[in-house]
């Protein structure tokens, strides 16, 4: 159960990034993504800046353009938000393609279109190029409490099997001729989640019991202390350090 | 609705992220608690806490991919916090729903990393304890019954939700970065949002009434409710003369009296409050109070500024956008018993935990400090 595990947003690699500590990069991304969210929204050459630094990382990583713009698809529905903005917000009114915009509404859907994007394909870019099982054990090392990261863990590890779960009642469901068409139908969907919440909680009791009888007392081993080089955190640092400098220039020009 | 990088302003951002990790915090300790179970113990918490809410948040990120047809193709899904708060318990219930939004936004990037805090904030803590606070107040009111339970979890995630929408549309006036007017997102928040309640709602009770049903023991929200196990002797068994039989079914009733009469008195209590609330708030006077006027008139005021919440969306205990100026303050004046009641009733509970702590032990005090060392 331990390897092998790879999530979907994973991708294989053995380029230089995919090589980096995981917490290393959790932390330049985190700072990447504050220093992006501080910056000026009239600046708008600097979010472009950005966006040349992200796909860098991602042509350092080998990570095609194809797999980062269709995960970008997640922050859809705020898109949706954001093009609502201009119509709705108030201030001086602008003419843009005979349409009244409110301009300050443009330039807030602009803010949330722009950092929400750039915010999106950093943490894409980290999913994809570390390990489930690093990620979390990065966490741990950037002082997330132990606990924490192993509620987080077991629900890694278990969110495949409770779905495949879920699959399995679905197609129960279907092969006994049942179709949920509509409101009249959620009574069977809804014994379907009681169904899962009770094998979910009493697979909780059995994995407990399994690993108490083999010697679990509360906390998990560490097995390899990795830590990470000063020139390995020097290559990490360098997209949030960019960052910064097309922040400040952003800010004082 | 998962908020993106740079839709609420660093500052606000930051002071939802330490909200959040103290939540996270108490509830860690808290989880450990709820999940320590009844044969095992108290020492066995915190060994049971990682693999039971791992499988809890898993639970929970899976039921929320289950889709509920409303109708035409259109189809919602649970949002959980209710679900999970009547379940497994409040603490739990945060912890949950925090691991599951902060895999979500670190896995899937579905939500921003340094808007983690407001998620957390708006979508685990506020709908997790505004949920349990009503239930539990609920079920206290209610007869003590299963079809309560299930009322009671209608209810609660029925407000929940709207209530999810409030805390967002709170941080929205403080750190928005759009300058959309207040009032606007707050009517399309909470009216969005109270339609998608009524269908959290439903899911919810449906769910807690199918596990109550087969494992109430697992309902955490209805613990309470299981009768104490009674050892009943056969009447052939014992004389006919002696009146041990006849003393015992009237010493029953003799506690369970006062219950269900405090139950009425907290029942009136509410309604009473609800309906000076709603209804006759809004033939108060509307001339200022005592304190008011006599500033006024002395000139005490000229430089006092209006209040830091003035522009809440609760501001001169109406609402917002509804004109109705009856409608208005009534609203203003339930909502405002609501949160006066759970603020309330939580100060109360916290109080009276520590006294029978400080009773039961007397040196819980000293041993505390070192627990928290």
């Amino acid at each position: 159960m331990g390897a092998g595990h790879a999530h979907k947003l994973y991708r294989h690699g053995h380029s230089p990034v995919h090589a980096l500590p995981a917490h290393c990069k959790i932390a330049a991304v985190f700072c990447f993504v504050l220093v992006v969210v501080s910056t000026p929204r009239e600046a708008v050459w600097a979010f472009g800046l950005y966006a040349l630094l992200i796909a860098a990382a991602a042509a350092a990583a080998r990570i095609p353009a194809g797999f980062l713009l269709k995960r970008l698809l997640i922050e859809v529905p705020f898109v949706a938000f954001a093009l609502l903005m201009p119509f709705v917000a108030e201030g001086p009114r602008t003419e843009v393609l005979g349409m009244s915009l409110s301009a300050s509404g443009l330039w807030g859907a602009w803010n949330i279109l722009a950092k929400g994007t750039l915010g999106v394909a950093a943490s894409v870019l980290l999913a994809a190029t570390t390990e489930l099982r690093e990620l979390l054990l990065g966490l741990q090392r950037l002082r997330m409490p132990p606990l924490l990261v192993q509620i987080a863990s077991f629900m890694i590890r278990y969110g495949d099997v409770i779905t495949d779960e879920m699959r399995r009642m679905r197609i129960a469901r279907l092969s006994r001729g049942f179709e949920a068409r509509g409101i009249r139908h959620w009574g069977v969907l809804a014994k379907s989640a009681g169904a899962l919440f009770i094998r979910s909680y009493e697979r909780g009791e059995r994995v407990h019991l399994a690993m108490v009888s083999r010697g679990y007392t509360g906390t998990m081993p560490r097995l390899a202390e990795t830590t990470a080089t000063r020139t390995q955190w020097t290559r990490a640092a360098a997209l949030p350090l960019a960052a910064l400098a097309v922040c400040l220039l952003g800010w004082t020009l | 609705m998962h908020v993106p990088d740079g839709f609420i302003n660093a500052p606000v951002s930051a002071a939802a992220g330490a909200v959040a990790a103290a939540a996270v915090a108490v509830s860690l300790r808290g989880a450990r608690r709820e999940l320590a179970g009844a044969g095992a113990g108290g020492a066995a918490g915190a060994e049971r806490t990682a693999p039971l809410a791992g499988l809890v948040a898993a639970f929970i990120f899976a039921v929320q991919m289950l889709n509920f047809p409303v109708a035409a193709g259109t189809s919602g899904h649970l949002l959980g916090g209710a679900l999970a708060a009547i379940l497994v318990g409040p603490y739990t219930g945060v912890l949950c729903v925090s691991v599951v939004l902060l895999m979500q936004g670190v896995l899937f990037a579905d939500g921003g990393l340094t808007a983690l805090g407001v998620n957390i904030t708006d979508m685990a803590i506020v709908t997790t304890v505004v949920a349990y606070g009503l239930f539990r107040g609920l079920v206290k009111v209610l007869p003590r019954r299963r079809r309560s339970i299930t009322v009671a979890s209608f209810t609660a995630a029925l407000i929940s939700v709207p209530a999810a929408a409030v805390a967002f549309t709170a941080m929205y006036a403080l750190g928005g970065t759009a300058d959309v007017p207040i009032g606007k997102v707050f009517t399309a928040m909470v009216g969005v949002h109270v339609l998608i309640g009524i269908g959290e709602a439903a899911i919810t009770a449906l769910t807690v009434g199918a596990v109550i049903a087969v494992r109430p023991d697992l309902v955490h929200g209805a613990r309470g409710l299981a009768k104490p196990l009674e050892l009943r002797t056969s009447p052939l068994a014992a004389p006919a003369g002696e009146p041990a039989p006849a003393a015992a079914p009237a010493a029953a009733p003799a506690p369970a009296a006062p219950r269900r009469s405090t139950r009425r008195v907290w029942l009136a209590g509410l309604a009473a409050a609800l309906v000076c609330a709603g209804g006759i708030s809004y033939y108060a006077s509307a001339s200022p109070d005592g304190l008011e006027k006599v500033a006024h008139d002395q000139g005490i005021d000229a430089k006092t500024r209006d209040h830091a919440a003035k522009d809440s969306p609760l501001a001169d205990y109406s609402v917002k956008d509804i004109t109705n100026a009856r409608l208005a303050g009534g609203l203003a004046g339930v909502i405002g018993v609501g949160a006066t009641l759970a603020v309330g009733t939580g100060v109360f509970v916290v109080l009276r935990r520590r006294r029978n702590d400080g009773g039961g032990q007397p040196d819980a005090g000293d041993r505390r400090p070192s627990e928290s060392v």
